[in-house]
Formats: C-alpha cells, sequence, structure tokens
C-alpha cells in the first residue's frame, strides 16, 4: 500500500479532524456555532469551513489543479483575512494538517514511507504558498473597496463639479 | 548540560513544537479585556462636534489611548444614568429583568454569524450592561456580585462597552427571534446614550448630527449647494429622457412635502434614486416641494440619544407647518422610518394642522399615516401602480436580473414588505427571491447601520455583511442576478461594499432608478442611455429604428 492509499482510506477521519482543528481556532461559542448549524445561510462559515477543507483534501489526494485547490482555499481565506486573525492565524489551518496526518496514520508511519510523506507535505507546502497569495489578495480587496466606498460617498459632487468645470472651458 | 537558550536549536523540543495551540484564552468572558484590532472601532467624536451640540466632556481622543480622559466623576455620571433611564424606560427596566439566557437569540446576529466573537451574541451584548445593573440595582446582585452574575463598573468595562455597542447595527434581528421580545437594539440605544453622558461618541454619528442641527441634513449642504444639486440632477434626467422636470423648492402651499435622506444628494448610487423621484413625480404631476431646511430624512439623532433624535427630527413638522402643506411623503431610506414610524408622532407631534395623507391621483386613503401625517413613498408608488397610473414597460429593464434585501427598518420596524415587491414586479421582467431565511422579517442587516457606515472600521462591517453577501453570490450563481435593490440610502452605500467583497460584480440599485428605467414618459425621446448615462444596449436598437423614421443622416 501506497502513502496515498494509507491516505485515501483515511480521508474521512483526517477530514473531520482538519475541520475541527481549524474550528478550534475559534471561541469554544462561535466553533460549537460554526460546527452544528447546518443551514448554509444561517451559518456561512461553517459551510465555507466545511466545503474549503473538503475541495483541498481531494485536491491533495489527487491531481493539484491549481484552479480547484485556489477556489476551496478562497473559500475559507476570503473570511479568516477579515476575520479577528493576524495573518499567522489566517492561514494557520493549513500547517496543522501536517500533525492531522502524522497523527492520524501513527504506528503506518515507518522509516520506508518517509520520502512519500516528504514527498506530500511538499504539497502542503504548496497549498500554503497559495494562500499566502490569497490572503494578501484579500487585504488588498479590503483596502481597495474602503477607498472606492470613499471616493463613492462624494461621486455625485464631483461629476458636478467636473460638468461645472468642462462648461466654464468651453 | 547547562540549560540552551531561547536562540540555540536545543531549546526547543520537537515534541513541544509539534504541540501548537491558536484556541482564545480560556477565561471567563467578565475577565477577559477587549483587545482594540483596528479595523474593528470607529474613530472618537471630534471636540468641536460635541460643543456645537453642547455635549459633554469635549476633547480630542483616540480610542488608542490609554486614557480616555473620562470626567473625574465617571462612575457616578454613569450609574445616576442607568438609574434615569430604568425608571423612565419600562422596557429598559424589563429587558434587564425578564431575559432567561435560552439563548435563541445567540446566533442570530450576523456579526457573530459573521466573526465569531461571543461577546456578538446579543444575549451577551445585552449583558454587557446586564451585569452591572445585577451588580448595582438588584438586591442578589449588592450582596453576592459575581456569583448573581453582577460586576464592578470599571473604565474597562466602558472600553468593552464603546467597542461593542458600536457593533451593533440596532438591526433588531435577534429581537424577531426572542420568545420575551427583548430587543438588544434598545439596549444598544441605552448603552450608546450611557457612554455619551461621558462624551464617549463616534465621529461618523456626531459629525452628521452636528451637521443636521446646522444646516438641516447630514452631509452639511446649505440652500444653495442643495439647488445646484437638484438642478444638476434635472439636466442629467433632460440628457437621458429629453424631458426638462420642474424643482420646486421651499414652495408654500404646496400639497406634499418631499423629504429624502441627504445620501441621495451626493452618493452614487443614490443619486439615481433620487433621479428616480424626481422623474416620477413630475410624470404624475404631483404638487410638492423639497425644503432645504427640512433636507434630510435620516436621523442619526437615532444612533445617539433619544434626545437628538427629537433635535433632528423637529425640523419636518415645523417645516410642513411653515410651508403649509397637506401632509408629508419620504423618500427610500431605511433608519428614517424607524424614527418616523416609532417615535415622531409623540415627539414632535401631534401634527394635528396637517391633513390624513390622500394620494391626489388614486384616491387612496393612507390610513396608516393617520397618526404620522407621512407616507413612504413604496406606498405611495405601489398605490400608483395598483391604479394603473403608471405607463410601465418592464422589459426596459430586461438588461438586469435583480434581487431584493428588505431594509432591517422598513421591514422589522415597519413591516413594508409587499409594496417594495409588488413595485419591483411592475417594473422588472427578472427579479429572484433570497433564501427564506435571509429576507423579510428574518433580513440579514448590511452591516454598517446604526453609525457603523464609515470605513476604518471595514473588517468589522465585512463581517457582518458576510450573511448578507453570501445569500446574494447564492442568487449570482443561480440565477445570475446581476443587481441588488434596496430602499436604504445606508444600504446603497454599504451594500454595494458588501457585494464588491463578497458577490462582485453585482451592483446596487434603489427601488425608484428601477422605475425610472421602465417609466413611460410622456414627451419622452428614445431613450438610450439611463440615468447614470450608460448606454443599455437593447435600449439603442429599440430606438434605432425611430430614428431613421425622421431619415435624417444614413441614407
Ligand atoms: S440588533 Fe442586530 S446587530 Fe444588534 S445584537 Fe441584535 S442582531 Fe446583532
Ligand atoms: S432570546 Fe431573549 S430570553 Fe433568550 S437569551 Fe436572547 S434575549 Fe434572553
Amino acid at each position: 500500500m501506497t502513502l496515498k492509499d494509507l491516505l485515501h482510506s483515511s480521508r474521512a477521519a483526517i477530514l473531520k479532524r482538519w475541520f475541527e482543528k481549524t474550528l478550534e481556532t475559534y471561541a469554544p461559542d462561535a466553533s460549537a456555532f460554526f460546527d452544528g448549524q447546518k443551514d448554509r445561510f444561517a451559518n456561512p462559515v461553517g459551510k465555507a469551513l466545511r466545503t474549503g477543507t473538503r475541495v483541498m483534501l481531494d485536491c491533495l489526494l489527487g491531481e493539484m489543479d491549481a484552479e480547484k485547490i485556489c477556489a476551496g482555499l478562497e473559500e475559507i481565506v476570503k473570511i479568516r483575512s477579515i476575520q479577528d486573525f493576524t495573518p499567522a492565524q489566517a492561514v494557520s489551518f493549513i500547517f496543522s494538517l501536517r500533525q492531522i496526518i502524522r497523527e492520524e496514520l501513527g504506528q503506518e508511519l515507518d522509516s520506508s514511507r518517509l520520502t512519500e510523506l516528504a514527498e506530500f507535505e511538499t504539497r502542503i507546502d504548496q497549498l500554503a504558498l497559495f494562500a499566502f497569495d490569497i490572503y494578501v489578495k484579500c487585504r488588498e480587496r479590503l483596502y481597495e473597496i474602503r477607498v472606492d466606498e470613499v471616493k463613492r460617498s462624494v461621486s455625485g459632487l464631483m461629476r458636478r463639479l467636473n460638468r461645472e468645470e468642462e462648461k466654464a472651458q468651453s | 548540560m547547562a540549560e540552551a537558550k531561547f536562540d540555540e536549536m536545543d531549546h526547543y523540543k520537537q515534541a513541544e513544537l509539534m504541540k501548537f495551540d491558536f484556541r482564545p484564552p480560556p477565561t471567563g468572558w467578565m475577565d477577559t479585556p477587549t483587545d482594540f484590532r483596528p479595523g474593528s472601532w470607529i474613530y472618537p467624536g471630534k471636540a468641536k462636534h460635541l460643543e456645537y451640540l453642547d455635549l459633554p466632556n469635549p476633547r480630542e481622543w483616540a480610542v488608542t489611548d490609554e486614557d480616555w480622559q473620562l470626567p473625574k466623576n465617571w462612575k457616578e455620571i454613569v450609574l445616576e444614568g442607568m438609574r434615569e433611564r430604568l425608571s423612565r424606560y419600562r422596557t429598559f427596566k424589563i429587558f434587564m429583568d425578564i431575559c432567561v439566557r435560552c439563548g435563541a437569540c445567540a446566533d442570530k446576529c450576523h456579526f457573530f454569524i459573521g466573526g465569531g466573537d461571543p461577546k456578538n451574541m446579543p444575549v451577551m451584548r445585552a449583558e454587557l450592561l446586564r451585569s452591572i445593573y445585577r451588580k448595582d440595582f438588584t438586591a442578589l446582585g449588592k450582596v453576592f456580585g459575581k456569583l448573581a452574575g453582577g460586576r464592578e463598573l470599571t473604565v474597562d468595562v466602558i472600553k468593552e462597552w464603546f467597542y461593542y455597542f458600536f457593533q451593533c447595527t440596532e438591526c433588531r434581528r435577534c429581537s424577531v427571534f426572542c420568545p420575551y421580545g427583548i430587543d438588544t437594539a434598545e439596549i444598544t440605544i441605552i448603552g450608546r446614550e450611557l457612554l455619551g453622558l461621558l462624551g464617549l461618541y463616534v465621529n461618523w454619528v456626531i459629525e452628521p448630527v452636528a451637521n443636521c442641527f446646522r444646516t438641516g441634513n447630514h452631509l452639511g449642504i446649505q440652500p444653495h449647494g442643495l439647488k445646484d444639486t437638484l438642478e444638476f440632477f434635472a439636466e442629467d434626467i433632460e440628457d437621458s429622457t429629453g424631458i426638462k422636470v420642474d424643482i420646486p423648492l421651499n414652495k408654500k402651499g404646496a400639497e406634499v412635502l418631499f423629504v429624502t435622506p441627504s445620501g441621495d444628494f451626493l452618493a452614487d448610487p443614490g443619486t439615481y434614486t433620487c433621479m428616480g423621484y424626481m422623474a416620477l413625480f413630475h410624470e404624475i404631476g404631483l404638487d410638492y416641494t423639497w425644503s432645504t431646511y427640512a433636507s434630510e430624512g435620516g436621523n442619526f439623532g437615532l444612533f445617539t440619544s433619544h434626545e437628538t433624535i427629537k433635535r433632528l427630527n423637529a425640523k419636518i413638522y415645523a417645516e410642513a407647518k411653515r410651508l403649509g402643506v397637506k401632509w408629508i411623503l419620504g423618500g427610500e431610506c431605511g433608519h428614517m422610518w424607524r424614527v418616523l414610524n416609532q417615535y415622531m408622532d409623540t415627539m414632535n407631534g401631534p401634527p394635528d394642522f396637517l391633513e390624513v395623507p390622500k394620494s391626489p391621483l388614486t384616491g387612496t386613503v393612507f390610513d396608516n399615516a393617520r397618526s404620522t401625517k407621512m407616507v413612504h413613498i413604496m406606498e405611495f408608488t405601489a398605490d400608483l401602480i395598483r391604479h394603473g397610473k403608471l405607463k410601465l414597460d418592464p422589459s426596459r429593464n430586461d438588461h438586469i436580473k435583480v434581487t431584493f434585501h428588505d431594509s432591517c427598518n422598513p421591514a422589522r420596524a415597519m413591516g413594508i414588505l409587499e409594496e417594495p415587491r409588488y413595485v419591483l414586479k411592475n417594473v422588472c421582467n427578472n427579479f429572484y427571491e433570497m433564501p427564506p431565511n435571509t429576507i423579510r422579517e428574518q433580513t440579514f442587516c448590511c452591516g454598517g447601520g446604526a453609525g457603523l457606515g464609515t470605513d476604518e472600521n471595514m473588517e468589522m462591517r465585512l463581517r457582518g455583511g458576510l450573511p448578507r453577501g453570501n445569500a446574494v453570490r447564492y442568487v449570482q450563481d443561480k440565477f445570475g442576478v446581476n443587481e441588488l435593490a434596496c430602499m436604504c440610502a445606508i444600504d446603497r452605500a454599504t451594500l454595494t461594499t458588501v457585494c464588491d467583497y463578497w458577490a462582485p460584480p453585482v451592483r446596487v440599485t434603489g427601488i425608484h432608478e428601477l422605475v425610472s428605467n421602465a417609466l413611460q414618459m410622456k414627451g419622452a425621446k428614445d431613450r438610450e442611455v439611463n440615468f447614470r448615462l450608460e448606454e443599455i444596449e437593447h435600449w439603442k436598437q429599440k430606438a434605432a429604428p425611430a430614428g431613421r423614421k425622421e431619415g435624417s443622416s444614413d441614407v
């Protein structure tokens, strides 16, 4: 059995633990809610965490389809980048996957599999790099929309002043 | 071997490195100090605005200062303020006493849903104040203190109030789910009043209040500025339709006084909605007037104190009396209607010099407005459509797939749920509802109401806007929705931002902008552009053959 096969057979358990570990980054009241409320409109964060982790794990175990993996990542990072987290905390959930996998495989993880494990962990590293990109993109977006909104608050006035200036010149 | 120092490899044990914990501290909520993270709070009110309004303790200070320069006897002031309000407002006393902490409201606040901070659970938000109430105003609390859920009033408590009472948009979603009808918005209102006694205001609220007190509107637009603005709108309406609309200003003896939030004067896309009203009134020949004094429908007093609501609202009746109108019509605004519907009559009425509003076109008497004498434009327009008084071509909006956001106040405080939908269905062919638990009474707030709509707390607003944005994204993915309609000036500003982040490129529109697209005005040219002066492809195609008929150019 290759490491990949092993991981496949523990997919459900890994996914569950990854989701739970991610929930633990929130206060207990919040994680209980994000976990418990299953309606996707009443609980968009829980829904994003569930979908995002699933999409990413499937990519890690299968094809590393960059587009898909980024879509899964963005579900989560877009939210965590505006929540009450430092940048490191916001993307920390990716690194917890390493520990979870090591713990989940436990005994099976003997020295003969270290190369395979290193390869797999490189994939997680790749994921982390994508996450940094997405995190920064989201923060940039945050500042852009801040500026846009401030501009919009007087946009009607600016149009009027510009029009008056045009008239004065012609 | 000596213990390795922190900058030496051996200092770190592999087993310990593997253990990491990002969990928040396990202290009880009363003992966890507030972490003032930038992006979550709002700048304090500037001294000059407080002075202008005769508010206490004007000074320059920053939220990040250790010392907030409270008055020496601040504790006495707060406790006395609470005592006074407990006897004056029965609801406040009841809300302090009857919460059974059932938790039904806990997960209903958009800030908790999007952010996960437990103190944004409505029950906890109220508890911030209730714990002081228990300690100082109940027999049990006085004796047992913390054991009875009471806590000492300290400067940290005041800071915590400032942080969390300005993370509540007073949207009242939580109250819909409370079996006892506890309205956390009212608790927030009182909490902010108490903060106000110490001179703790936010600038985004108190500057507009000062402006409004001085010029009649939040933006400080003076009479000539308002005249210029409306004339500018009239020019654009003419460019779009070929029709020159009248701008009745301070017209004595007009039948109707029209009042709308001043956001519609300066900020896109509210400006286009404002043009929509002007075009509509012209088309139906309404005998109405604008006022350069009652030039604000909104009332940021609602986010300050009951006293301030009253001071700002008074101008509307005063102006109606001075101009001698029969009744008042109000534009698309949210919190304005909470004030008009809930407070105006008792605070500044009764307006017995006005008549019960009656539509001059349909003869409909608006009995629901018998006491306040003020009608919501959505009721007015829905009634016009119902009686076939408007020539509408909904296919003019075929380039738009629209969904509707129920603004918290008209929906939950007034129950205006059907009128906007009725109007939308008559002016658009493609209208799609968002999921049921995100609309009508259960609507999700934009995250920027009640004085939170500034930009320095943008992260907080995006957390609060997530549930709404998420529902918009759903109808965008499912039906291809490209516009979000709403009837609130704050929404038109804040939801644009919410959509820009959570559901781009959905854009925001007022309902009367859509009405104006569909409205077939008498004597209008073949329109090719809307009030945004954007060319609309299918309008151009329709207009083209007509252009040729006149045989002007392309022979
Ligand atoms: S009124 Fe709205 S913002 Fe305030 S606690 Fe209730 S749900 Fe939250
Ligand atoms: S729903 Fe009402 S009674 Fe229940 S915890 Fe909330 S405020 Fe208290």
